[in-house]
């Protein structure tokens, strides 16, 4: 009885279910290596990143002293290129937001914008803030500086008058002393951590759980391009998520020039990561899409990377300020919303479906 | 083989079977609350949460916020009762009723196997599970030995079903001729021992597995009924249980079905294992007492028992096919999904952008969704359309109350299901803050461009 229940049951199943031809193509018969593919990561993208930006920062911190000792026109110009060198550099490694950077809350210390002007200008005159505490979030990093070095005046003279009229001026000597000093001090904490201890457990934690580094690794580039990129650079001046459009929200506000260049470094940055293209230079290696490749969705990479590539068209037609575009034609900044906005859905819908990482933030049970 | 339904209905057994579910029962249950509470989930599911994703006709059931700890203390205490078979009635009546206002409070949670144990909760209200080795037995002076063999039965018979339509939903296309969802989640335990880098990698395998799953589901009733298979047969739900286990979060549910499997032997093993409890339960109580030991239990509304659990069947029976009365594909729609053992059927993710419109003016802004859900909720959200419009009714109504004028609700979504691309999964043009709630199809969900066959 039993047994003809099952004949007909596996009978009856072939008939139903198998009709059409397989289309799954071959299965994978050897072992896609996480390791390595933390390794090249580390390796070749975000310790090289980290230790650019270390430099860059020295070399912004040293242009600040030197602006300090001696404010003048020449001395400022060498220092906004330095801030925007860094701050170029900076767009590779937002995006790791683990080990030591995501331990010492590193991220909300350097790149919170809009900036806080009053909190900048109430630390400035006390002189004594404690840059670490989280109220000063938005009040330290480079929009910091972007106030500092493009805000304080309508013009370059007004900004230089600041620095050696004002009755202040050697407070703020100080405070830009101060702020590019922390910055290098605690992006050193994070890349030392890295070069000493941090490498091997981050390479070594290629488990499927919440929190080994894989898994959160993942979780948190998607996270940055959605919320780091799409929504902060794009989305919330361009009014997304708004009544009206924000422009005075842009990466970069004072400097006006700036936030098409840091929104195109950041995306290629993000393009680099996924397809495992190493830190300023040609190598490449394993990453996101080889993995891809690895669980036959060449589909997915192909779409993914069609998707990158429409974002970067779209961008390419906004004007080098994010402000002007905003207040001249907002309609292209919605375009290219839209790009990364589609961009976001292939990765964090079908790129984490088909890795099925455990996801960090999910609490409960299956069935 | 005739069968005689009369004759049937008044055949009696042992009533050990069903005392021993009900101590299993009754202990699962405690452990289950006791898991919950540890894991902190009553904090983060039912408290912390602003908004509740509610069941149709079941918007009135909400968290109490923090009394809702004390609704799982007295549904942990009920358990226990359970167990221990002291006022029974009333125990098992405050564990369904608690039990399923706890399910009922978000949908986010549900899982079929908390369905299936309201459904047991609610059977056992009817069978008289503690005229045996029970407090309540002890208190009266009097024990019976034997109750009509149908009462045992309807428990074998709920678990039958389960089973075997969880198996039956297995016959289709994507997870038998695709092998899928397992051949994504399979190759994700790379970091098991042992066979993570092997046998989990390869394409038979994940093919084998979801073959013997779905023979397993569908047969298994049938080798447990059976003497001659039994042992295999539990031999199979253990292994099976406790690999999926391994495999999968899954809670509690793999030990309930083993514990629960138990009821299909043989009255003489659990009598055996009455026994020894009894022994030492006895010594350690010092309990000499005798109790006045009765033949058979005779229900008090028999033909009126026997009359729901004949409707109750039916039904159980029938609901799984609802979605029969639905056009489009099931696992698209989740039109009649749940309450019908469709298990591990699908690996979907979503991604649901919602837009407020002011009708008049035409100007709008997203909705950035961390703002109102949890995580869990948004991502149970994004795929399920039913929650789309919950969620949908809920930020109209939200807006309106900040004062936006002409509030209209749209909702962009993309849907990735068992590894196919993700597709649009609705109408973007639909306002949803006009759209109701019912049991007919949801026109503004997006057609599916594929045909996945079978059941």
């Amino acid at each position: 009885m039993i047994k003809r229940i099952l004949v007909l049951i596996v009978a009856l199943s072939f008939v139903v279910s198998c009709s059409e031809s397989d289309d799954s193509g071959g299965g994978s018969t050897d072992n896609f290596d996480r390791g390595a593919m933390l390794t090249f990561l580390a390796d070749n993208i975000i310790i090289p990143a980290y230790q650019d930006l270390d430099s860059k920062l020295l070399t912004l911190e040293l242009s600040a002293f030197e602006f300090s000792a001696a404010p003048n026109q020449t001395n400022l110009d060498i220092l906004r290129a330095d801030w925007l060198d860094a701050y170029i550099t900076w767009q590779h490694v937002e995006m790791f937001n683990i080990g030591k950077a995501e331990e010492t809350l590193y991220h909300f210390q350097m790149n919170i914008y809009p900036a806080n002007t009053s909190d900048i200008e109430n630390n400035v005159a006390s002189g004594t803030a404690d840059l670490t505490h989280p109220n000063n979030n938005d009040a330290v990093g480079f929009p910091a500086l972007d106030y500092l070095i493009y805000g304080l005046g309508d013009t370059d003279q007004a900004i230089l008058d600041t620095y050696t009229t004002h009755p202040d001026a050697p407070k703020y000597h100080a405070h830009l002393n101060a702020l590019a000093m922390q910055m290098r001090s605690i992006t050193q904490t994070v890349l030392n951590d890295w070069t000493t201890s941090y490498r091997s457990e981050f390479i070594g934690s290629t488990a499927n759980t919440a929190t080994s580094a894989t898994n959160k690794l993942v979780n948190d580039y998607i996270y940055y391009f959605e919320k780091g990129l799409r929504a902060n650079k794009i989305g919330i001046p361009a009014g997304n998520f708004s009544v009206i459009p924000l422009p005075e929200t842009v990466e970069a506000l004072y400097s006006k020039e700036a936030s098409k260049v840091l929104a195109q470094e950041a995306l290629t940055a993000a393009i680099d990561v996924f397809n495992g293209k190493a830190y300023n230079s040609t190598t490449t290696g394993i990453s996101y899409s080889s993995y891809l490749s690895f669980l036959n969705r060449d589909d997915l990479v192909t779409a993914i990377n069609d998707q990158f590539q429409e974002s970067e068209d779209k961008m390419e037609l906004l004007s080098d300020s994010f402000y002007d575009q905003v207040n001249a034609d907002n309609t292209k900044m919605t375009q290219t919303y839209d790009a990364l906005q589609a961009a976001v859905v292939l990765l964090k819908v079908d790129m984490l479906q088909a890795f099925n990482i455990s996801v960090d933030y999910i609490d409960g049970d299956g069935d | 083989m005739t069968f005689n339904i009369k004759s049937y209905l008044q055949q009696t057994t042992s009533v050990a079977p069903l005392v021993l579910f009900r101590i299993g029962f009754g202990v699962m249950m405690l452990m289950s609350i006791i898991r919950f509470w540890a894991k902190g989930w009553i904090e983060t599911i039912y408290i912390e949460p602003d908004f509740h994703f509610s069941y149709y006709g079941f918007e009135w059931v909400k968290p109490l916020g923090d009394y809702t700890y004390w609704l799982f203390i007295i549904c942990g205490i009920a358990a226990f009762m359970v167990a221990i078979g002291y006022k029974y009635r009333l125990a098992i009546i405050t564990f369904f009723l608690s039990f399923t206002y706890i399910e009922l409070m978000d949908k986010t949670t549900y899982l079929n196997h908390y369905y299936f144990i309201s459904l047991v909760s609610f059977m056992m209200i009817f069978l008289p599970a503690n005229i045996n080795f029970s407090v309540d037995a002890f208190l009266k002076k009097t024990s019976f030995k034997s109750i009509p063999k149908w009462n045992i039965d309807t428990i074998k018979l709920m678990l039958s079903i389960v089973y075997f339509y969880a198996g039956i939903a297995k016959l289709n296309s994507d997870w038998m001729c695709r092998a899928m969802p397992l051949k994504i989640w399979l190759p994700s335990k790379y970091d098991l021992p042992f066979i993570g880098e092997t046998l989990m990698q390869q394409n038979w395998f994940h093919y084998a597995m979801s073959w013997s799953g779905m023979l397993y589901d569908i047969a298994i009733p049938f080798l447990l009924l059976n003497k001659k298979t039994r042992w295999f047969a539990f031999s199979m739900v253990v292994f099976f249980h406790i690999f999926t286990r391994i495999l999968f979060p899954i809670g509690m549910f793999p030990y309930i079905m083993i514990v629960g499997a138990l009821i299909f032997f043989d009255p003489k093993l659990h009598q055996k294992v009455i026994r020894v409890l009894r022994t030492g339960i006895n010594s350690l109580f010092h309990i000499k007492q005798k109790l006045i030991s009765k033949e058979t239990y005779s229900l008090k509304f028999k033909t009126q028992t026997q009359l729901l659990f004949g409707v109750f069947f039916t039904l159980q029976l029938l609901i799984p096919f609802r979605h029969l009365l639905y056009p489009n594909e099931l696992f698209w729609t989740e039109e009649g999904f749940r309450f019908s053992w469709r298990v591990m059927l699908i690996e979907k993710m979503g991604y649901a952008t919602f837009k407020i419109v002011d009708g008049e003016t035409g100007t709008f802004f997203y909705v950035d969704n961390q703002d109102f859900l949890t995580p869990f909720q948004e991502k149970q959200m994004s795929f399920q359309p039913d929650f789309i419009l919950e969620y949908a009714h809920y930020l109209g109504d939200h807006f309106k109350n900040q004062g936006h004028k002409n509030v209209q609700v749209f909702v962009e979504s993309y849907v990735a299901l068992n590894g196919r691309l993700s597709q649009p999964f609705t109408d973007k043009t639909v306002n949803l803050y006009q759209e109701k709630e019912s049991f007919k199809p949801k026109h503004w969900i997006a057609p599916f461009h594929d045909d996945i066959k079978g059941f």
